[in-house]
């Protein structure tokens, strides 16, 4: 019936690149029928799916497969020997380290990764029958956690593997929480080919997916790229450990009063939650301002203003810095080589 | 249409449909759906503008997150912990000259969260169970005497009995409730809420109202004083000011709250008489709630007459828009000159245009006439000082307080309209009842 399916529509739109998305027990037979049976239908690829966190994993599929990178890399072998299509592995986030399994992928002989699939979650309990929601006849189990709030996750497992020295190179297909242009591009920018979107259309149907062509192409245009490829894996060098971080970059918060509706909320998250470094009044009337003493540059009051562009960060190039009563040094220094790091003192010794 | 003998004044000027749909609540209230949606856009600000600006500091942020967690019973605690009276407030408080005015939403976007709206949907909620969030404290044995049953000897009385003691309050009126009974516009307060926020009130228990009975000299101070550990006076406002207008007492010049009076406690409105063509003369709310409810009572033409410019009305810029849209004509820059009078019986008024020199505004000299059926004074209330027997300090007419709400006489408090410096409005008299409860508390129980 799928396979039915899938192949009109693939004869309806030949233009169109289509990938079948697979899962099947860790048996070389069943997947040998399979890849046969789609290769009939003339589609262009196939995803196996080692990600799906329930109902699959329990029966030896999904994420079962997906949590033991030597399994990963048999089957992945096993396609690549039954069929001529390209062989793309989705990875499930329920794991500590993508790199390896990944790096089973590639050595299996898979053509690209996609991730991530959904994360293991419970999304509510009901209060009153106390069960997991959604409750089925009285109890609930874990589900697979997307949308939105997953994208931060994600980006980094995506930029893991761009970066990893065992998969760099290794096509990504993004997945996690795409739902307009801006997340589309934040994936390409980590090396991201194609990216995949399923929440935000099950949440508002497939016409989202015009905002995110005209979105993309307008911001492209306005870039002056002309192919995706243009700026594909364009933040990926700038990806990198806290130790490498530039410890001299000295920057202070900066509130633009006139932009400033005065809630406090800056106030509220620096004075409870930070480092006590804005004033909430001046000359006895309300107003909110940094202490430079104080700043440490955290970013907190930035991400919880409720105005945009109303608070920002500067960079101190020169003088001292208020907060340590050191001169700013110009030059780069990182963990690994500054004065803070007492290993790196001893090391100097 | 054959001309009729003397001023058009009848009832049942328009079909009962009419009179039900004009006299509905202004601002239905919120559901569910749309208090989730409108509790959403408070930012939970540090130290609160809005919380600032209300006389009563409750914490709205706080109740605001309450309604938005699902909890609008503890968000209505959250109110009424600072204002009991807090489901009045939320219908008649000139929320755009208070919270609403300070909202930073309002700053942001000219859109202030709807807060007094939201405060009635949590008050509704609460009250709507018949539960005190309240637990009185175990009984002090003292007890006090409040006058008057009005807003601020209602919150006066809730905040005693909290802390246990026992409350009596003398109302000189049939019914309790001071102008949220017989005041208010009654499209701000519709279905008997005042008469149900009483009894949600005393509903604490400890506090009895005793109807009828005014201080007088039947029930001086002297004797409440001698009964009672404390007194609180309560009494609002009872004289209004004169035009000092010539034929001013002729038929068909009448007191504003008077008439809104008449019109509050009318079962039936058809059966309430109004003019065809009105004139008011005053620049307040009184002046607006007459004007309009004539105007919703079917009268033809309604115009208001204000002294000075339209700045200068005490009526906020939300109040005149109210007025305008239901068609009240506010005619600035003139004053009344004489009542144009005809066998004892007004038929119309004779004004002259007024102007600022200086600072100081005087008549222009130039004149013109406006025929009217009935003709509104609302030019302000003064406090009746007689029933206080000459005992206590006077302060620009009304009883002089200090910061705790102590009259000269000791033993007695006095708040609310009655007392001098307030902003005369119901949450300003709350607040004043609450904090001379406060007073009255820590005189009774010093040691506490
Ligand atoms: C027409 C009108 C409309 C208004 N609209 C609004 C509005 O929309 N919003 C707003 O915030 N404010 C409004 N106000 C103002 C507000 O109603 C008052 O500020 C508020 O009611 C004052 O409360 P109070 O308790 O001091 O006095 P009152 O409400 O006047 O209550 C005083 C009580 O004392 C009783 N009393 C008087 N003399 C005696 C006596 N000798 N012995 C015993 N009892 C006595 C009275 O009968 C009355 O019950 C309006 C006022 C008027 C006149
Ligand atoms: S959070 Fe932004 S708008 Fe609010 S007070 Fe701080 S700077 Fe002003």
């Amino acid at each position: 019936m799928n396979l039915r399916e899938i192949k009109k529509v693939k004869r309806e739109w030949p233009d169109r690149a289509m990938v079948v998305s697979l899962m099947v027990p860790c048996e070389e037979e069943p997947w040998k029928k399979i890849l046969k049976e789609v290769e009939d239908t003339e589609a262009d690829g196939v995803e196996l799916n080692f990600g799906c966190p329930h109902g699959m994993s329990e029966r030896g599929m999904g994420s079962a497969v997906g949590q033991v990178p030597e399994y990963i890399e048999m089957v992945a072998r096993w396609c690549k020997q039954h069929t001529r299509m390209p062989v793309i592995v989705k990875l499930t986030p329920n794991i500590t380290d993508i790199r390896r399994p990944a790096n089973a992928a590639k050595q299996g002989g898979a053509d690209a990764v996609s991730l991530i699939n959904t994360i293991n979650s419970i999304t509510a309990i009901d209060l009153d029958n106390f069960a997991p929601q959604p409750t089925i006849d009285g109890k609930g189990s874990h589900g697979g956690y997307c949308g939105p709030a997953v994208r931060p996750i994600a980006l980094s497992m995506v930029s893991e593997i761009a970066r990893d020295k065992d998969t760099r190179g290794l096509p990504i297909s993004g997945i996690g929480g795409i739902a307009t242009w801006r997340d589309a591009a934040e994936f390409i920018a980590l090396s991201c080919g194609t990216v995949q979107v399923c929440t935000a259309a099950m949440a508002y149907g497939f016409r989202i997916v015009q905002e995110m062509a005209s979105g993309l192409s307008n911001w492209m245009n306005e870039k002056g790229y002309r192919t995706i490829d243009d700026f594909r894996g364009l933040a990926v060098p700038n990806v990198t450990d806290w130790q490498y971080l530039n410890l001299n970059y000295v920057t202070k918060a900066r509130i633009d009063q006139d932009l400033c509706i005065k809630c406090g909320r800056c106030y509220a998250a620096c004075e409870d939650t930070s480092h006590q470094a804005i004033s909430a009044t001046k000359n006895g009337r309300r107003h909110f301002e940094v202490i430079d003493e104080e700043c440490v540059a955290c970013n907190l009051c930035v991400n919880v203003c409720p105005v945009d562009g109303c608070i920002t960060m500067e960079r101190l190039t020169a003088g001292t810095d208020p907060r340590t009563g050191k001169d700013i040094n110009p030059a780069y220094a990182n963990w690994t080589t500054h004065p803070n790091n007492p290993m790196s003192l001893k090391a100097a010794e | 249409m054959a001309k009729v003998a003397g001023p058009d004044i009848r009832a049942k000027r328009l079909s009962a449909k009419d009179y039900a749909a004009n006299f509905a609540d202004l601002h239905p209230p919120l559901d569910q759906h749309e208090a989730l949606v409108e509790s959403d856009r408070c930012y939970f600000c540090y130290d609160a503008p809005c919380q600032r600006a209300c006389p009563t500091g409750i914490d709205i942020p706080m109740f605001i997150r309450e309604i938005n967690a699902g909890n609008p019973k503890g968000a209505a605690k959250t109110i009424y912990d600072e204002n009991i009276l807090g489901g009045m407030c939320a219908r008649v408080c000139p929320t755009e000259t208070l919270c609403e005015e300070a909202c930073v939403r309002e700053a942001a976007e000219g859109q202030p969260v709807k807060i007094g709206q939201l405060q009635r949907y949590a008050t509704d909620t609460l009250m709507a169970t018949g539960k005190q969030p309240y637990i009185r404290a175990a009984s002090t044995g003292k007890r006090i005497a409040v006058v008057g049953a009005g807003p601020a000897g209602l919150a006066c009385a809730h905040r005693l009995s909290f802390h246990g003691h026992d409350v009596t309050i003398f109302e000189a009126k049939k019914k309790p409730g001071g102008l949220n009974e017989f005041g208010i516009a009654s499209y701000k307060t519709v279905n008997g809420f005042a008469q149900k926020e009483v009894d949600y009130i005393i509903s604490i228990g400890g506090i009895t109202i005793k109807n009828g009975k005014p201080l007088s000299k039947n029930l001086t101070l002297d004797q409440l004083r001698n009964d009672y550990d404390a007194v609180f006076l309560g009494m609002g406002l009872q004289g209004v000011n004169a035009l000092g207008a010539k034929h001013e007492d002729a038929d068909g010049v009448d007191d504003a709250v008077d008439y809104i009076s008449d019109l509050r406690q009318a079962n039936d409105l058809s059966k309430l008489k109004v003019g065809r063509r009105i004139v008011v003369i005053g620049g307040g709310m009184t002046a607006i709630d007459v004007a309009v409810q004539s105007k919703l009572l079917g009268a033809e033409d309604v115009t208001i007459l204000y002294r000075r410019g339209q700045h200068q009305m005490k009526a906020s810029a939300y109040e005149r828009e109210l007025a305008q849209t239901r068609g009240v004509k506010i005619k600035h820059w003139v004053m009344p000159k004489k009542v144009i009078a005809k066998n004892g019986t007004a038929t119309g008024l004779e004004c002259e245009y007024t102007e600022e020199k200086k600072g100081k505004l005087t008549g222009t000299g130039e004149t013109f006439k406006l025929e009217a059926d009935m003709i509104f004074k609302a030019i302000g209330q003064t406090f009746i000082a007689t029933p206080l027997g000459g005992l206590i300090e006077l302060d620009h007419g009304r009883i002089k307080i200090d910061a705790d709400h102590r009259t000269s006489l000791k033993g007695v408090w006095a708040g609310g309209d009655c007392a001098a410096g307030g902003q005369d409005l119901t949450v300003a008299a709350v607040e004043d009842g609450k904090r001379a409860a406060e007073s009255i508390h820590s005189f009774l129980t010093p040691d506490t």
